[in-house]
Protein backbone atom coordinates (compact mmCIF):
# COMPACT_ATOMS: atom_id res chain seq x y z
CA UNK A 1 0.00 0.00 0.00
CA UNK A 2 1.35 3.24 -1.31
CA UNK A 3 2.35 5.77 1.78
CA UNK A 4 1.14 8.66 2.34
CA UNK A 5 2.51 11.69 0.10
CA UNK A 6 3.89 13.98 2.81
CA UNK A 7 4.88 17.15 0.06
CA UNK A 8 7.34 20.12 -0.27
CA UNK A 9 8.42 22.96 -2.74
CA UNK A 10 11.58 24.83 -2.74
CA UNK A 11 11.62 28.09 -5.07
CA UNK A 12 14.56 30.05 -5.90
CA UNK A 13 13.51 33.35 -7.19
CA UNK A 14 15.16 35.57 -9.38
CA UNK A 15 16.70 38.62 -7.79
CA UNK A 16 17.94 42.13 -9.30
CA UNK A 17 19.02 45.18 -8.11
CA UNK A 18 18.11 48.13 -9.66
CA UNK A 19 19.29 51.99 -9.30
CA UNK A 20 22.72 50.60 -7.10
CA UNK A 21 25.63 47.83 -8.01
CA UNK A 22 25.34 45.01 -5.67
CA UNK A 23 25.73 41.26 -5.56
CA UNK A 24 23.16 38.97 -5.91
CA UNK A 25 24.40 36.80 -2.19
CA UNK A 26 24.19 40.56 -0.50
CA UNK A 27 20.81 41.79 -2.18
CA UNK A 28 19.21 38.24 -1.17
CA UNK A 29 20.41 38.80 2.60
CA UNK A 30 18.83 41.70 2.60
CA UNK A 31 15.84 40.68 1.24
CA UNK A 32 15.34 38.03 3.46
CA UNK A 33 16.33 40.23 6.51
CA UNK A 34 14.32 42.99 5.74
CA UNK A 35 11.12 40.52 6.28
CA UNK A 36 12.46 38.67 9.51
CA UNK A 37 13.66 41.62 11.24
CA UNK A 38 10.14 43.71 10.07
CA UNK A 39 7.92 41.21 9.95
CA UNK A 40 8.35 38.55 12.29
CA UNK A 41 9.53 40.79 15.00
CA UNK A 42 5.77 41.42 15.36
CA UNK A 43 5.00 38.63 15.90
CA UNK A 44 7.00 37.39 18.99
CA UNK A 45 10.76 36.72 17.09
CA UNK A 46 13.21 38.10 19.90
CA UNK A 47 16.17 39.80 17.94
CA UNK A 48 16.98 41.32 21.23
CA UNK A 49 21.05 41.70 20.91
CA UNK A 50 21.44 39.89 17.92
CA UNK A 51 21.90 40.78 14.21
CA UNK A 52 18.58 40.14 13.01
CA UNK A 53 19.14 37.45 10.00
CA UNK A 54 22.73 35.83 10.98
CA UNK A 55 22.47 35.11 14.39
CA UNK A 56 21.67 31.13 15.62
CA UNK A 57 19.19 31.86 18.13
CA UNK A 58 15.62 31.22 16.72
CA UNK A 59 16.28 30.80 12.90
CA UNK A 60 19.47 29.02 12.00
CA UNK A 61 20.01 25.36 11.74
CA UNK A 62 21.99 23.54 13.18
CA UNK A 63 25.15 21.25 11.59
CA UNK A 64 23.32 19.36 8.82
CA UNK A 65 22.39 22.79 7.86
CA UNK A 66 24.81 25.23 8.63
CA UNK A 67 25.58 27.53 5.91
CA UNK A 68 28.96 28.05 4.04
CA UNK A 69 31.76 28.62 7.10
CA UNK A 70 32.49 32.25 7.75
CA UNK A 71 29.94 33.62 5.81
CA UNK A 72 26.73 35.64 6.55
CA UNK A 73 23.67 34.10 4.91
CA UNK A 74 20.69 34.13 6.50
CA UNK A 75 18.32 30.77 6.97
CA UNK A 76 15.18 31.51 9.11
CA UNK A 77 12.42 29.18 9.69
CA UNK A 78 9.13 30.97 9.85
CA UNK A 79 6.00 30.56 11.89
CA UNK A 80 4.43 28.90 9.26
CA UNK A 81 6.72 26.01 8.89
CA UNK A 82 8.84 26.86 5.85
CA UNK A 83 12.57 27.79 5.73
CA UNK A 84 13.58 31.10 4.26
CA UNK A 85 17.22 31.55 3.12
CA UNK A 86 20.37 32.66 0.74
CA UNK A 87 20.94 29.39 -1.85
CA UNK A 88 23.47 30.45 -3.99
CA UNK A 89 22.68 33.75 -5.16
CA UNK A 90 19.35 33.33 -4.77
CA UNK A 91 16.50 33.87 -2.22
CA UNK A 92 15.10 30.31 -1.75
CA UNK A 93 11.49 29.73 0.49
CA UNK A 94 10.63 25.91 1.44
CA UNK A 95 7.37 25.66 1.57
CA UNK A 96 6.46 23.87 5.25
CA UNK A 97 5.39 20.01 4.92
CA UNK A 98 2.37 19.45 2.91
CA UNK A 99 -0.43 16.35 2.79
CA UNK A 100 -2.06 17.35 -0.29
CA UNK A 101 -1.12 19.50 -3.70
CA UNK A 102 -4.16 22.02 -2.33
CA UNK A 103 -2.16 22.83 0.81
CA UNK A 104 1.07 23.74 -1.29
CA UNK A 105 -0.93 25.97 -3.83
CA UNK A 106 -1.63 27.78 -0.65
CA UNK A 107 1.80 27.99 0.92
CA UNK A 108 3.09 28.59 -2.20
CA UNK A 109 1.41 31.52 -2.62
CA UNK A 110 1.67 32.41 0.69
CA UNK A 111 5.65 32.36 -0.02
CA UNK A 112 5.10 34.26 -3.25
CA UNK A 113 3.70 36.80 -0.78
CA UNK A 114 6.34 36.60 1.58
CA UNK A 115 8.86 37.57 -0.97
CA UNK A 116 6.62 40.29 -2.00
CA UNK A 117 6.46 41.77 1.82
CA UNK A 118 10.45 41.13 1.85
CA UNK A 119 10.27 43.46 -1.45
CA UNK A 120 8.54 46.29 -0.07
CA UNK A 121 10.67 46.03 3.46
CA UNK A 122 13.72 46.46 1.74
CA UNK A 123 12.44 49.11 -0.39
CA UNK A 124 12.00 50.81 3.12
CA UNK A 125 15.58 49.75 4.18
CA UNK A 126 17.46 50.73 0.92
CA UNK A 127 17.03 54.97 1.31
CA UNK A 128 19.79 55.29 -1.47
CA UNK A 129 16.98 55.10 -4.01
CA UNK A 130 17.41 51.57 -5.53
CA UNK A 131 15.18 49.06 -5.25
CA UNK A 132 15.16 45.06 -4.97
CA UNK A 133 13.21 43.16 -7.42
CA UNK A 134 12.56 39.91 -7.39
CA UNK A 135 11.03 37.19 -10.27
CA UNK A 136 9.56 33.98 -9.37
CA UNK A 137 11.08 31.79 -12.88
CA UNK A 138 13.63 29.65 -14.08
CA UNK A 139 16.26 31.59 -16.43
CA UNK A 140 17.56 34.56 -16.83
CA UNK A 141 17.58 33.71 -20.77
CA UNK A 142 21.07 33.99 -21.15
CA UNK A 143 21.76 30.31 -20.15
CA UNK A 144 21.84 30.33 -16.53
CA UNK A 145 19.03 28.59 -14.37
CA UNK A 146 17.92 28.69 -11.08
CA UNK A 147 15.09 25.67 -9.77
CA UNK A 148 12.10 25.23 -8.14
CA UNK A 149 12.66 21.99 -6.57
CA UNK A 150 9.16 19.40 -5.77
CA UNK A 151 10.00 16.82 -2.77
CA UNK A 152 7.50 13.54 -2.14
CA UNK A 153 8.11 11.23 1.08
CA UNK A 154 8.14 8.02 -0.87
CA UNK A 155 8.21 4.22 1.08
CA UNK A 156 11.99 3.13 1.50
CA UNK A 157 10.90 0.05 0.50
CA UNK A 158 9.80 0.49 -2.84
CA UNK A 159 13.06 0.02 -5.29
CA UNK A 160 14.73 3.13 -6.11
CA UNK A 161 15.05 1.45 -9.88
CA UNK A 162 11.64 1.14 -10.09
CA UNK A 163 10.95 4.82 -9.31
CA UNK A 164 13.55 6.32 -12.20
CA UNK A 165 12.22 4.10 -15.17
CA UNK A 166 8.25 4.42 -14.54
CA UNK A 167 8.54 8.54 -13.44
CA UNK A 168 10.30 9.45 -16.21
CA UNK A 169 7.79 9.46 -18.58
CA UNK A 170 5.71 11.83 -16.02
CA UNK A 171 7.92 14.10 -15.95
CA UNK A 172 9.16 14.51 -19.83
CA UNK A 173 5.84 15.14 -20.88
CA UNK A 174 3.56 16.47 -17.86
CA UNK A 175 4.87 20.04 -18.63
CA UNK A 176 2.50 20.18 -21.56
CA UNK A 177 0.17 21.18 -18.69
CA UNK A 178 2.59 22.52 -15.88
CA UNK A 179 5.62 24.62 -18.00
CA UNK A 180 5.52 27.79 -17.29
CA UNK A 181 6.39 29.05 -20.84
CA UNK A 182 9.96 30.85 -22.30
CA UNK A 183 10.15 33.30 -24.93
CA UNK A 184 13.32 31.61 -27.02
CA UNK A 185 15.76 28.81 -26.42
CA UNK A 186 18.53 28.50 -24.29
CA UNK A 187 19.74 25.24 -26.00
CA UNK A 188 23.38 25.21 -27.38
CA UNK A 189 23.34 25.90 -31.04
CA UNK A 190 19.43 26.72 -31.09
CA UNK A 191 18.26 30.06 -32.43
CA UNK A 192 15.31 31.54 -31.29
CA UNK A 193 14.17 31.42 -34.73
CA UNK A 194 14.48 27.83 -34.86
CA UNK A 195 12.50 27.94 -31.26
CA UNK A 196 10.73 31.24 -30.85
CA UNK A 197 8.56 29.95 -27.91
CA UNK A 198 8.71 26.82 -26.07
CA UNK A 199 6.56 25.23 -22.89
CA UNK A 200 9.43 24.80 -20.43
CA UNK A 201 11.67 27.35 -18.40
CA UNK A 202 13.60 24.09 -17.60
CA UNK A 203 13.63 21.87 -20.69
CA UNK A 204 16.80 23.17 -22.15
CA UNK A 205 19.06 22.74 -19.31
CA UNK A 206 18.25 18.67 -18.70
CA UNK A 207 21.08 16.41 -19.94
CA UNK A 208 21.47 13.24 -17.75
CA UNK A 209 18.34 10.73 -17.06
CA UNK A 210 19.60 10.49 -14.04
CA UNK A 211 22.02 12.13 -11.51
CA UNK A 212 23.15 13.33 -7.90
CA UNK A 213 23.82 16.62 -9.56
CA UNK A 214 21.57 20.33 -9.82
CA UNK A 215 23.68 22.74 -10.93
CA UNK A 216 25.89 20.99 -13.93
CA UNK A 217 24.69 17.64 -15.44
CA UNK A 218 21.55 18.03 -14.45
CA UNK A 219 19.49 14.82 -14.30
CA UNK A 220 15.55 14.43 -14.93
CA UNK A 221 15.52 12.35 -12.23
CA UNK A 222 17.44 13.50 -8.75
CA UNK A 223 18.71 11.15 -6.48
CA UNK A 224 20.00 12.78 -3.62
CA UNK A 225 19.21 10.82 -0.84
CA UNK A 226 18.43 13.49 2.34
CA UNK A 227 14.86 12.33 3.75
CA UNK A 228 14.66 14.78 7.02
CA UNK A 229 12.88 12.59 8.41
CA UNK A 230 13.01 8.38 9.82
CA UNK A 231 15.45 6.97 6.69
CA UNK A 232 15.01 3.57 7.55
CA UNK A 233 11.10 4.13 6.75
CA UNK A 234 11.06 6.81 3.91
CA UNK A 235 13.05 8.48 1.17
CA UNK A 236 12.46 12.33 -0.12
CA UNK A 237 12.28 12.52 -4.07
CA UNK A 238 13.90 15.16 -4.51
CA UNK A 239 12.68 16.13 -8.10
CA UNK A 240 14.20 19.43 -10.12
CA UNK A 241 13.17 19.05 -13.46
CA UNK A 242 9.70 21.61 -12.91
CA UNK A 243 9.04 25.09 -13.53
CA UNK A 244 8.65 27.62 -10.95
CA UNK A 245 4.80 28.40 -11.82
CA UNK A 246 2.42 31.40 -11.50
CA UNK A 247 -0.79 30.08 -12.47
CA UNK A 248 -2.01 28.34 -9.30
CA UNK A 249 -3.88 25.22 -10.97
CA UNK A 250 -0.44 24.72 -12.75
CA UNK A 251 1.11 24.01 -9.45
CA UNK A 252 -1.76 22.58 -8.17
CA UNK A 253 -1.90 19.82 -11.48
CA UNK A 254 2.07 19.47 -11.36
CA UNK A 255 1.92 18.07 -8.00
CA UNK A 256 -1.37 16.74 -7.77
CA UNK A 257 0.03 14.49 -10.68
CA UNK A 258 2.98 13.31 -9.57
CA UNK A 259 1.55 12.15 -6.19
CA UNK A 260 -0.56 10.17 -7.39
CA UNK A 261 1.42 8.65 -10.18
CA UNK A 262 4.57 7.83 -6.94
CA UNK A 263 1.48 6.20 -5.30
CA UNK A 264 0.76 4.10 -8.45
CA UNK A 265 4.45 3.43 -8.71
CA UNK A 266 4.24 2.31 -4.74
CA UNK A 267 2.00 -0.03 -5.62
CA UNK A 268 3.32 -1.28 -8.49
CA UNK A 269 0.17 -0.10 -10.83
CA UNK A 270 1.94 1.57 -13.56
CA UNK A 271 4.25 -0.46 -15.38
CA UNK A 272 7.12 0.06 -17.28
CA UNK A 273 6.04 0.43 -21.04
CA UNK A 274 5.97 3.81 -21.19
CA UNK A 275 9.76 4.15 -20.64
CA UNK A 276 11.36 6.54 -23.43
CA UNK A 277 14.43 5.58 -25.62
CA UNK A 278 15.93 8.83 -25.21
CA UNK A 279 14.34 10.90 -21.96
CA UNK A 280 16.63 13.49 -22.33
CA UNK A 281 15.76 14.88 -26.22
CA UNK A 282 12.22 14.04 -25.46
CA UNK A 283 11.90 16.66 -22.79
CA UNK A 284 13.11 18.86 -24.86
CA UNK A 285 11.52 18.10 -28.12
CA UNK A 286 8.10 18.19 -26.56
CA UNK A 287 9.02 21.56 -25.02
CA UNK A 288 10.08 22.93 -28.08
CA UNK A 289 6.64 21.48 -29.92
CA UNK A 290 4.14 24.16 -28.65
CA UNK A 291 2.12 22.46 -31.52
CA UNK A 292 1.92 19.37 -29.25
CA UNK A 293 2.08 17.45 -32.23
CA UNK A 294 5.68 16.22 -32.65
CA UNK A 295 6.40 12.60 -31.64
CA UNK A 296 8.40 11.23 -29.37
CA UNK A 297 10.11 7.26 -29.27
CA UNK A 298 9.32 4.68 -26.80
CA UNK A 299 12.08 2.41 -25.57
CA UNK A 300 9.38 -0.45 -27.23
CA UNK A 301 9.74 1.27 -30.34
CA UNK A 302 6.10 2.96 -30.19
CA UNK A 303 6.17 6.42 -30.95
CA UNK A 304 3.27 8.97 -29.07
CA UNK A 305 3.05 12.62 -28.64
CA UNK A 306 3.27 14.44 -25.07
CA UNK A 307 -0.33 14.47 -25.45
CA UNK A 308 -0.74 10.51 -25.70
CA UNK A 309 1.70 9.46 -23.14
CA UNK A 310 -0.69 11.47 -20.55
CA UNK A 311 -3.17 10.25 -21.65
CA UNK A 312 -2.62 6.67 -21.22
CA UNK A 313 -1.04 7.84 -17.80
CA UNK A 314 -4.37 9.66 -17.05
CA UNK A 315 -6.16 6.42 -17.83
CA UNK A 316 -3.90 4.38 -15.51
CA UNK A 317 -4.73 7.00 -12.70
CA UNK A 318 -8.26 6.20 -13.24
CA UNK A 319 -8.07 2.90 -13.25
CA UNK A 320 -5.61 2.98 -10.00
CA UNK A 321 -8.31 5.07 -8.14
CA UNK A 322 -11.05 2.36 -8.99
CA UNK A 323 -8.63 -0.20 -7.72
CA UNK A 324 -6.63 1.22 -4.68
CA UNK A 325 -8.38 4.50 -4.06
CA UNK A 326 -6.65 8.14 -3.61
CA UNK A 327 -6.02 8.22 0.23
CA UNK A 328 -2.11 8.73 -0.04
CA UNK A 329 -2.21 11.90 -1.90
CA UNK A 330 -5.88 12.70 -0.30
CA UNK A 331 -9.29 11.23 -1.43
CA UNK A 332 -10.88 15.04 -2.05
CA UNK A 333 -7.76 16.42 -3.88
CA UNK A 334 -7.03 13.27 -5.60
CA UNK A 335 -10.57 13.01 -7.71
CA UNK A 336 -10.18 16.57 -8.44
CA UNK A 337 -6.63 16.38 -9.41
CA UNK A 338 -7.81 13.53 -11.58
CA UNK A 339 -10.89 15.56 -13.00
CA UNK A 340 -8.65 18.59 -14.17
CA UNK A 341 -6.02 16.37 -15.44
CA UNK A 342 -8.66 15.09 -17.81
CA UNK A 343 -10.01 18.53 -18.31
CA UNK A 344 -6.43 20.00 -19.08
CA UNK A 345 -5.53 16.91 -22.08
CA UNK A 346 -8.74 17.45 -23.41
CA UNK A 347 -8.65 21.68 -23.60
CA UNK A 348 -4.84 21.44 -24.48
CA UNK A 349 -6.02 18.91 -27.20
CA UNK A 350 -8.98 20.68 -28.63
CA UNK A 351 -8.74 24.30 -27.93
CA UNK A 352 -6.07 25.25 -25.66
CA UNK A 353 -7.76 28.92 -25.14
CA UNK A 354 -10.06 26.86 -23.10
CA UNK A 355 -7.10 26.47 -20.56
CA UNK A 356 -5.32 29.14 -20.95
CA UNK A 357 -6.74 30.16 -17.06
CA UNK A 358 -5.26 27.19 -15.78
CA UNK A 359 -1.46 26.69 -17.49
CA UNK A 360 1.43 28.97 -17.67
CA UNK A 361 2.78 28.63 -21.15
CA UNK A 362 -0.77 29.11 -22.97
CA UNK A 363 -1.57 32.28 -20.78
CA UNK A 364 1.82 33.45 -22.15
CA UNK A 365 2.13 32.39 -25.37
CA UNK A 366 -1.42 34.01 -26.13
CA UNK A 367 0.16 37.27 -24.00
CA UNK A 368 3.26 37.09 -26.26
CA UNK A 369 1.85 36.48 -29.50
CA UNK A 370 -1.08 39.13 -28.99
CA UNK A 371 0.92 41.31 -28.24
CA UNK A 372 3.42 40.60 -31.51
CA UNK A 373 0.67 40.72 -33.75
CA UNK A 374 -0.97 44.32 -32.43
CA UNK A 375 3.07 45.69 -32.49
CA UNK A 376 4.27 44.03 -35.54
CA UNK A 377 6.85 42.43 -33.78
CA UNK A 378 8.98 39.56 -35.21
CA UNK A 379 9.92 36.58 -33.36
CA UNK A 380 13.36 37.52 -31.13
CA UNK A 381 12.14 40.70 -30.64
CA UNK A 382 13.76 42.22 -27.33
CA UNK A 383 10.16 42.91 -26.44
CA UNK A 384 8.69 40.26 -26.44
CA UNK A 385 11.55 38.96 -23.96
CA UNK A 386 10.66 41.38 -21.86
CA UNK A 387 6.71 40.89 -21.78
CA UNK A 388 8.26 36.97 -20.80
CA UNK A 389 10.46 38.52 -17.85
CA UNK A 390 7.72 40.60 -16.89
CA UNK A 391 5.25 37.79 -17.16
CA UNK A 392 7.00 36.33 -13.71
CA UNK A 393 8.06 39.98 -12.48
CA UNK A 394 6.63 40.12 -8.22
CA UNK A 395 6.21 44.01 -8.49
CA UNK A 396 2.81 44.26 -8.11
CA UNK A 397 2.28 47.82 -10.59
CA UNK A 398 4.72 45.27 -13.24
CA UNK A 399 3.56 41.65 -12.40
CA UNK A 400 1.79 40.35 -16.00
CA UNK A 401 0.40 36.86 -14.67
CA UNK A 402 -1.77 39.01 -11.99
CA UNK A 403 -3.18 40.49 -15.31
CA UNK A 404 -3.76 37.60 -17.67
CA UNK A 405 -6.81 35.92 -15.57
CA UNK A 406 -5.58 32.90 -14.50
CA UNK A 407 -8.08 30.81 -12.16
CA UNK A 408 -7.16 31.70 -8.31
CA UNK A 409 -7.72 28.14 -5.88
CA UNK A 410 -6.65 29.91 -2.81
CA UNK A 411 -8.04 33.18 -2.02
CA UNK A 412 -5.86 36.68 -0.57
CA UNK A 413 -7.44 35.68 3.07
CA UNK A 414 -6.41 32.19 2.92
CA UNK A 415 -2.86 33.13 1.67
CA UNK A 416 -2.65 35.56 3.99
CA UNK A 417 -2.95 33.44 7.06
CA UNK A 418 -0.71 31.16 5.46
CA UNK A 419 2.46 33.57 5.56
CA UNK A 420 2.04 33.02 9.46
CA UNK A 421 0.40 29.73 10.27
CA UNK A 422 1.95 26.59 9.52
CA UNK A 423 -0.73 23.74 7.72
CA UNK A 424 -1.80 21.61 10.47
CA UNK A 425 -1.85 18.53 9.17
CA UNK A 426 1.31 17.27 9.71
CA UNK A 427 4.99 18.12 11.86
CA UNK A 428 5.32 21.66 9.99
CA UNK A 429 2.55 22.15 12.88
CA UNK A 430 4.53 21.72 15.58
CA UNK A 431 7.36 23.70 14.62
CA UNK A 432 5.58 26.51 13.53
CA UNK A 433 3.25 26.98 16.18
CA UNK A 434 6.45 26.28 19.02
CA UNK A 435 8.39 29.28 16.84
CA UNK A 436 4.97 31.16 17.85
CA UNK A 437 4.81 30.26 20.84
CA UNK A 438 8.93 30.29 22.07
CA UNK A 439 10.57 31.84 20.08
CA UNK A 440 13.08 32.50 22.93
CA UNK A 441 13.62 29.23 23.68
CA UNK A 442 14.14 27.65 20.58
CA UNK A 443 17.75 28.18 19.32
CA UNK A 444 18.04 25.94 16.51
CA UNK A 445 15.39 24.11 14.46
CA UNK A 446 15.30 21.93 11.91
CA UNK A 447 13.41 19.74 9.49
CA UNK A 448 13.37 16.85 11.46
CA UNK A 449 14.04 18.46 15.03
CA UNK A 450 13.63 21.59 17.71
CA UNK A 451 16.03 22.44 19.60
CA UNK A 452 15.11 23.93 23.11
CA UNK A 453 17.14 26.22 25.53
CA UNK A 454 14.81 26.53 28.82
CA UNK A 455 17.78 27.94 30.79
CA UNK A 456 18.95 24.73 32.25
CA UNK A 457 21.33 22.01 31.01
CA UNK A 458 21.56 20.43 28.81
CA UNK A 459 19.82 21.39 25.59
CA UNK A 460 17.15 19.73 24.47
CA UNK A 461 16.41 18.47 21.22
CA UNK A 462 12.89 17.45 20.35
CA UNK A 463 12.72 14.89 17.23
CA UNK A 464 10.11 15.01 14.82
CA UNK A 465 11.00 11.92 12.39
CA UNK A 466 7.83 11.53 11.30
CA UNK A 467 6.05 13.75 9.18
CA UNK A 468 3.08 13.15 9.86
CA UNK A 469 3.43 13.59 13.54
CA UNK A 470 2.95 16.73 15.52
CA UNK A 471 -0.13 17.61 13.67
CA UNK A 472 -3.33 20.28 14.74
CA UNK A 473 -4.88 16.42 16.28
CA UNK A 474 -1.90 15.42 18.17
CA UNK A 475 -0.61 18.19 19.86
CA UNK A 476 -2.53 20.96 19.71
CA UNK A 477 -4.76 20.44 23.08
CA UNK A 478 -0.94 19.95 24.66
CA UNK A 479 0.31 22.93 23.10
CA UNK A 480 -2.45 24.89 24.32
CA UNK A 481 -2.46 23.65 27.52
CA UNK A 482 1.40 24.31 28.31
CA UNK A 483 2.41 27.48 29.75
CA UNK A 484 5.95 27.42 29.16
CA UNK A 485 8.44 25.50 27.11
CA UNK A 486 9.87 23.78 30.08
CA UNK A 487 6.56 22.17 30.92
CA UNK A 488 6.13 21.21 27.39
CA UNK A 489 9.46 19.51 27.53
CA UNK A 490 8.14 17.59 30.59
CA UNK A 491 5.06 16.87 29.46
CA UNK A 492 6.65 15.54 25.90
CA UNK A 493 9.50 13.56 28.32
CA UNK A 494 12.28 14.08 26.39
CA UNK B 1 -4.57 7.19 -32.03
CA UNK B 2 -7.66 4.99 -31.71
CA UNK B 3 -6.36 4.44 -28.02
CA UNK B 4 -6.82 8.50 -27.68
CA UNK B 5 -10.14 8.45 -29.55
CA UNK B 6 -11.42 6.02 -27.22
CA UNK B 7 -10.41 8.68 -23.89
CA UNK B 8 -11.17 11.74 -24.91
CA UNK B 9 -14.80 10.16 -25.03
CA UNK B 10 -16.01 11.30 -21.42
CA UNK B 11 -14.36 14.62 -22.36
CA UNK B 12 -17.85 16.58 -23.27
CA UNK B 13 -19.24 14.85 -20.31
CA UNK B 14 -17.07 16.17 -18.12
CA UNK B 15 -17.65 19.68 -19.25
CA UNK B 16 -20.78 19.81 -18.96
CA UNK B 17 -20.85 18.62 -15.23
CA UNK B 18 -17.70 20.91 -14.44
CA UNK B 19 -20.32 23.75 -15.49
CA UNK B 20 -21.83 24.59 -12.13
CA UNK B 21 -18.12 24.78 -10.11
CA UNK B 22 -16.56 26.55 -13.03
CA UNK B 23 -17.18 28.49 -15.56
CA UNK B 24 -17.92 26.73 -18.89
CA UNK B 25 -14.83 26.36 -21.49
CA UNK B 26 -16.03 29.17 -23.89
CA UNK B 27 -17.42 31.94 -22.14
CA UNK B 28 -13.70 31.47 -19.95
CA UNK B 29 -12.14 31.50 -23.07
CA UNK B 30 -14.34 34.65 -23.99
CA UNK B 31 -13.31 36.17 -21.10
CA UNK B 32 -9.78 36.10 -21.22
CA UNK B 33 -9.81 37.14 -24.72
CA UNK B 34 -11.48 40.62 -23.43
CA UNK B 35 -8.90 40.82 -20.57
CA UNK B 36 -6.16 40.23 -23.08
CA UNK B 37 -7.65 43.30 -25.03
CA UNK B 38 -7.81 45.16 -22.30
CA UNK B 39 -4.61 44.14 -21.26
CA UNK B 40 -3.37 45.02 -24.52
CA UNK B 41 -4.53 48.90 -24.41
CA UNK B 42 -3.24 49.27 -20.24
CA UNK B 43 0.23 47.20 -21.43
CA UNK B 44 1.94 50.73 -21.92
CA UNK B 45 2.04 51.60 -18.11
CA UNK B 46 2.73 48.93 -17.05
CA UNK B 47 5.62 47.65 -19.29
CA UNK B 48 9.38 48.69 -18.72
CA UNK B 49 9.74 51.70 -20.63
CA UNK B 50 13.22 50.25 -22.09
CA UNK B 51 12.73 46.67 -22.88
CA UNK B 52 16.55 46.27 -24.14
CA UNK B 53 17.95 47.49 -20.99
CA UNK B 54 15.50 45.74 -18.98
CA UNK B 55 16.39 42.05 -20.70
CA UNK B 56 20.09 42.65 -21.36
CA UNK B 57 20.39 44.02 -17.36
CA UNK B 58 18.81 40.60 -16.08
CA UNK B 59 21.64 38.53 -15.22
CA UNK B 60 21.14 35.46 -12.92
CA UNK B 61 23.77 33.72 -11.41
CA UNK B 62 22.81 29.36 -11.92
CA UNK B 63 21.49 28.38 -8.82
CA UNK B 64 20.01 24.83 -6.90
Amino acid sequence: MAIAKVLGIETEYGIQVRGAESNPVAASSVLINAYVSGVLRRIGWDYEDEHPGTDARGFSYPESFAPEAGSQLVNAVLTNGARYYVDHAHPEISTPECVDAREIVRWDRAAEEIVRASMHAARRLLNDGSEIVTYKNNSDGKGNSYGCHENYLVDRATPFGRIVSQITPHFVSRQVFCGAGKVGCEFPNTTSTMVPYQLSQRADFFEEEVGLETTLKRPIVNTRDEPHCDATKYRRLHVIVGDANMAQVSTYLKVGTTAIVLAMIEDDALGNDLALANPVSAIRQISHDPTLTRTITLREGKRMTALELQWAILERAQKYERSHGLEPVGEAVGLDVLSRWETVLAGLENDRTTVAHWVDWVAKERLVNAFAERHDLRPGDTKLKALDLQYHDLRAERCLADRVGLEVMIGDDDVRTAMTEPPTTTRAYFRGKCLQKWPSEIVAANWDSLVFDVGRDPLRRVPMMEPLRGTADHVAKLLDECTSAAELLARLGS
Amino acid sequence: MAERTQKQKPVPARTEETVTETPAASPQGDKLKAELDDLLDEIDDVLETNAEDFVKSYVQKGGE
